[in-house]
């Protein structure tokens, strides 16, 4: 009986919209590893495809498994969750198999599974159940620095771990924290912060320091006297100049000589269009050669011969923009402003705060990939190795998207019981 | 809804139009990427044509087409853990691959270049099978030149990789690097009819380079066109039984039909194994061939010059009977006082004065002809004489390059007025300056195919046509010889002809059962050694078949080597065989270099015994 009631309840605009992007994904893997001299169709295992459809199988398993789990669960066992994940994040860095340059993967017979993927909505669950709590007060800065421990504990993790891309999808975790009442400034200075990093590789330390004089003279004469801001001002000079001097030791020990690659490419495409920058390169041709229309499915040159790496995983939109053009990119960019603003309409309708807060988590978390993968196979962004969700091959990938999104429509779909509970 | 949310929706609606702006940008409005994408995928293969083939005047093939392997090397394909099994495989140690392979791979990682080139197809059916296991490795097929007979080197010449500074000569823009262009003899003079056109095929291929099918059908894809062949005017049988002839010794030997100026035969001596230049033997055995002290590869019936000596008498005479200073009838009684002679001294007429070819006769004759009594004074005189005696010679082909469709031939020499002018002055020379022209001895000198040819013209009676080796070419059919034309009047020949056939008789080497041969023989004098020996003739007398010229260096007499040679070649071509052991013995063996030529051509006999091991 409780099922029935659920089927109404659900939110089915998003639901369709999750089968609709899981299902142009498979077919998309299909035709990023399609090769027509091996005559396989699209449900062999010897193809990617084949194997995804496993993983999509085994998707519809666990929605159904959330979806039977009493909702209350994911309140009460936030923590635990989160817990186990963050015991597994410090197993794998012990036992764990390297993959290239990244020691984040276990290996269970043939498959390899990754628990940074899965701690995404472990911390969301946690983040969602701190911050919930009446008690605290998003804007103390108590509260606020345990929310960004929660989410910093697993990134630095994965960092540890080598993974740099996993890693700064939790700081998307931040949209959160503002969402819920942090102050902007902490966004504005993020923001900052990352801005001023790309100067340091574009312009002279010469020139920067000289620009950050100017500009917090310039600030000394605006703060009008007030010393209190002027205090603050000069502060933050010597913060930016220090940052500036320090960059060269980011660059050179924080940052892995991938990594350093492909943020010097970004800046200037066609430094090394065969080494470094072969693959935003050959990523851009792939999309760019589509055209308004596409080549048509299956008729993709690019990315069927092989000449963009990693093409059913983190870049699958490649197969996208090259066979069904500007149009099919267009209406997947569609798809997945629907499914985020939807989400957010979900979100600001829960009445209990932890359903609201872990909407925004997934909302983040979702947005993030979204964007960022995107960005890098557009060029836009430096490449840094992100799946798009639902669509990229890989189980540890859908199924982490699969169950962050479902435990929300669960968490939705009793939404009304939470002031029955209360 | 709370105002934060409307931030965060408002962010994801700009990050979505930012995006679908940058993809109507590159996918839309910039054309840079289907261009690129176009290159990534299109592989250019070019389509070598077939040279052209060279066959002989029966139609008998001579040079061919044989397959070679270029073994292309991709170095970023490359499993270095292979090195070892690759090095055993293509035969070479471990410095030259790593050399090859870093020279590949400063040339591009990705790109394919050359790893081993023009493998034989009996090495290459060896590693062909084993091939396919290491990747970064793919042979191009390729076709180098093959010969069916090892004859005919120098006029045939060779084919090698065009130079750079060849394909900045080149105006029309053909030649890329790594084509073959023809370097010297028949193979350069017919280039642009034996290269045939490349052709170019467009495929699609993978990241790895791997063909994965044509591009839009073919369309854009053009055949190859094969190269014209060629058919030459030599015979053969006749040519390598000249060369046999001439093995072991230094001259050379033309043979002309004077029906057509077909070149039958063309020997220099000494010679090489075309194939010694083919192919990858070229970098093997071409620098021991160039440097050489012999010279094989100087075509010397084309380029060596010699002074024509008593040969010189036939046309001296001829002048003077045109110019009506000689009557084939009149004696000349010759003492033997005016100039060192063989001949004795008697009463000369033509036919006696040739075949006996008494220096003494043609003093007074070559005299008559310079000093015509034009002008009282005798320098002047001597001026206007030269000028005419000039003109006639230039006639019969001296002192000019004939046109024989085969480069670097060589002029010869004729010295003129302007020459004696730049030697003794203007006026202050005359006929005692000069008279040893009169026997083709001094500053003349002359090419063995322009004797050739001269015999040709006597047989001919006061024509002939210009000595050529390619009689046809496919797309132009048979090639019209030209006909030039003396200016002596036919009733002139009689006499110098009858005296050369004596001149024939009185030689046992020379003459044959049953055809009469007309000849001169001439003793080129040497300062550096012994002298040369040269002959130059024609068979039959009525309706001459072949016109020769054959030149031994240092052997002496002309009546010895060079006679007896050309007297085989000239029954060999007639009647197909040979009846006289004897001379064919004497000539194989026939001792006729000096020592310190022997001792050169033994170096080289090693030489070649060595690269034929």
């Amino acid at each position: 009986m409780r099922n029935d009631q659920l089927i109404y309840k659900i939110d089915w605009i998003v639901v369709l919209v999750y089968f609709i992007l899981v299902f142009s994904g498979w077919l998309n893997i299909y035709a990023a590893d399609y090769d027509p001299d091996v005559n396989e169709g699209i449900l062999s295992f010897s193809q990617s495809s084949g194997k995804q459809l496993i993983w999509i199988a085994s998707s519809v398993i666990l929605i159904i498994l959330i979806m039977l789990v009493d909702f209350r669960f994911y309140d009460s066992f936030a923590y635990i969750v989160y817990g186990v994940f963050v015991a597994l994040l410090i197993f794998v860095l012990l036992l764990g198999q390297e993959v290239s340059g990244s020691q984040s993967w276990f290996q269970i017979g043939s498959y390899k599974l990754q628990p940074s993927e899965f701690t995404k909505f472990a911390t969301a669950l946690a983040l969602a159940k701190f911050l919930s709590k009446s008690t605290r007060k998003t804007e103390d800065i108590r509260s606020q620095i345990i929310g960004f421990a929660l989410f910093l504990v697993p990134m630095l993790l994965i960092i540890k771990q080598g993974d740099l891309g996993t890693a700064m999808v939790f700081g998307s975790l931040v949209l959160v924290m503002f969402r819920e009442g942090m102050h902007p400034l902490i966004l504005i200075i993020g923001i900052g912060v990352a801005l001023l990093f790309l100067s340091t590789l574009i312009f002279s330390q010469t020139i920067l320091l000289i620009s950050i004089v100017v500009l917090t003279l310039l600030g000394i004469g605006l703060a009008a006297k007030t010393p209190s801001k002027i205090a603050v001002v000069v502060l933050a000079g010597i913060v930016a100049a220090g940052f500036v001097k320090s960059v060269d030791f980011i660059l050179t020990d924080v940052l892995k000589p991938h990594q350093q690659q492909r943020v010097m490419q970004l800046l200037n495409p066609n430094r090394d269009p065969l080494g470094a920058g072969w693959q935003v390169t050959q990523s851009k041709i792939a999309i760019g050669s589509g055209g308004l229309t596409g080549k048509g499915y299956l008729q993709g040159t690019q990315t069927k011969f092989n000449f963009v790496p990693d093409q059913t995983t983190d870049n699958i939109f490649c197969t996208v923009g090259e066979e069904q053009g500007w149009i099919g990119s267009f209406l997947l960019l569609a798809a997945f402003t629907t499914l985020l603003l939807r989400l957010i309409y979900l979100a600001e309708r829960q009445k209990s705060p932890f359903a609201r807060i872990y909407g925004y988590a997934v909302v983040s978390i979702l947005f993030f990939h979204f964007a960022f993968n995107i960005a890098m196979t557009i060029g836009l962004f430096p490449v840094i190795g992100i799946p798009l969700p639902f669509f990229s091959y890989g189980g540890s990938s859908l199924w982490t998207f699969t169950i962050l999104l479902f435990i929300f429509l669960k968490l939705d779909a009793h939404r009304m019981q939470v002031l029955q509970r209360l | 809804m709370n105002a934060r949310s409307f931030i965060i929706q408002g962010l994801i609606l700009f990050i979505a139009l930012v995006f679908s702006i940058r993809l109507f940008s590159i996918q839309v409005i910039d054309d840079d990427y289907k261009l690129a994408a176009q290159n990534n995928i299109l592989q250019k293969i070019v389509d070598y044509p077939f040279r052209g083939l060279i066959y002989d005047r029966d139609g008998d093939l001579l040079v061919y087409n044989t397959p070679v392997y270029d073994l292309m090397i991709v170095p970023k394909e490359v499993d270095l853990e292979d090195s070892t099994a690759i090095m055993e495989l293509l035969e070479i140690d471990h410095a030259t691959f790593e050399a090859k392979y870093d020279k590949a791979r400063r040339y591009s990682s990705i790109l394919s270049s050359k790893f081993v080139e023009q493998i034989p197809n009996e090495d290459f059916a060896r590693i062909q099978d084993q091939l396919v296991k290491y990747s970064g490795f793919y042979p191009l097929p390729r076709t180098v030149r093959g010969y069916e007979k090892s004859i005919l080197a120098n006029t045939l010449g060779y084919i090698a990789e065009v130079s750079r500074s060849e394909i900045n000569r080149d105006t029309t823009n053909y030649y890329k690097g790594g084509d073959y262009i023809g370097k010297v003899g028949i193979e350069k003079q017919y280039e642009d009819k034996l290269r045939g056109k490349r052709g170019v095929r467009y495929k699609i291929v993978n990241v790895q380079g791997v063909v994965k099918g044509e591009f839009k059908d073919g369309e854009y894809d053009t055949a190859s066109v094969p190269g014209q062949s060629i058919q030459l005017t030599i015979d053969s049988e006749l040519q390598a039984y000249a060369e046999k002839l001439l093995a072991g010794k230094v001259g050379s030997l033309v043979a002309i039909d004077p029906k057509t100026g077909d070149i039958l035969a063309m020997v220099s001596a000494p010679s090489y194994d075309p194939n010694q230049l083919s192919g990858r033997n070229l970098s093997e055995f071409g620098p021991s061939i160039m440097n050489d002290s012999l010279k094989p590869l100087f075509n010397r019936p084309l380029q060596a010059m010699y002074p024509p000596g008593s040969m010189f008498k036939t046309i001296q005479a001829l002048i003077a009977m045109q110019e009506n200073k000689l009557s084939p009838t009149e004696k000349i009684i010759c003492d033997g006082s005016l100039i060192g002679d063989h001949a004795p001294p008697g009463i000369y007429d033509v036919e006696r004065a040739i075949q006996l070819s008494s220096n003494n006769y043609f003093y007074k004759v070559f005299k008559r002809v310079i000093e015509q009594g034009d002008h009282d004074s005798r320098y002047i005189d001597a001026r206007i004489g030269m000028e005419k005696w000039n003109d006639y010679i230039s006639r019969f082909g001296l002192g000019n390059r004939l046109g024989v469709d085969i480069p670097n031939e060589q002029s010869g020499y004729i010295p003129d007025i302007q020459f004696y002018d730049r030697v003794y002055g203007t006026n202050r020379w005359a006929f005692s300056n000069i008279y040893s022209l009169s026997i083709g001895q001094g500053e003349v000198l002359v090419t063995p195919i322009q004797m050739a040819n001269l015999g040709a013209l006597l047989a001919n009676r006061g024509h002939y046509y210009t000595p050529h080796i390619v009689k046809s070419i496919d797309d132009q059919g048979v090639i019209e010889p030209k006909l030039n034309d003396v200016g002596i009047d036919e009733v002139h020949f009689n006499s110098v002809i009858d005296g050369m056939q004596k001149m024939a008789e009185s030689n046992f080497r020379v003459p044959i059962q049953d055809i009469i041969v007309c000849g001169k023989t001439s003793t080129v004098e040497n300062p550096h050694g012994m002298d040369h020996s040269g002959f130059m003739g024609f068979a039959p007398k009525e309706n001459p078949q072949i016109a020769i010229a054959a030149y031994v260096e240092n052997a002496g007499w002309g009546a010895r080597a060079a006679a007896g040679t050309a007297s085989l070649v000239i029954e060999k071509y007639i009647t197909g065989e040979i009846n006289r052991p004897w001379l064919e013995e004497f000539v194989l063996k026939g001792d006729f270099l000096d020592e310190r030529q022997k001792r050169e051509l033994e170096a080289m006999n090693k030489a070649k015994k060595l690269a034929a091991q």
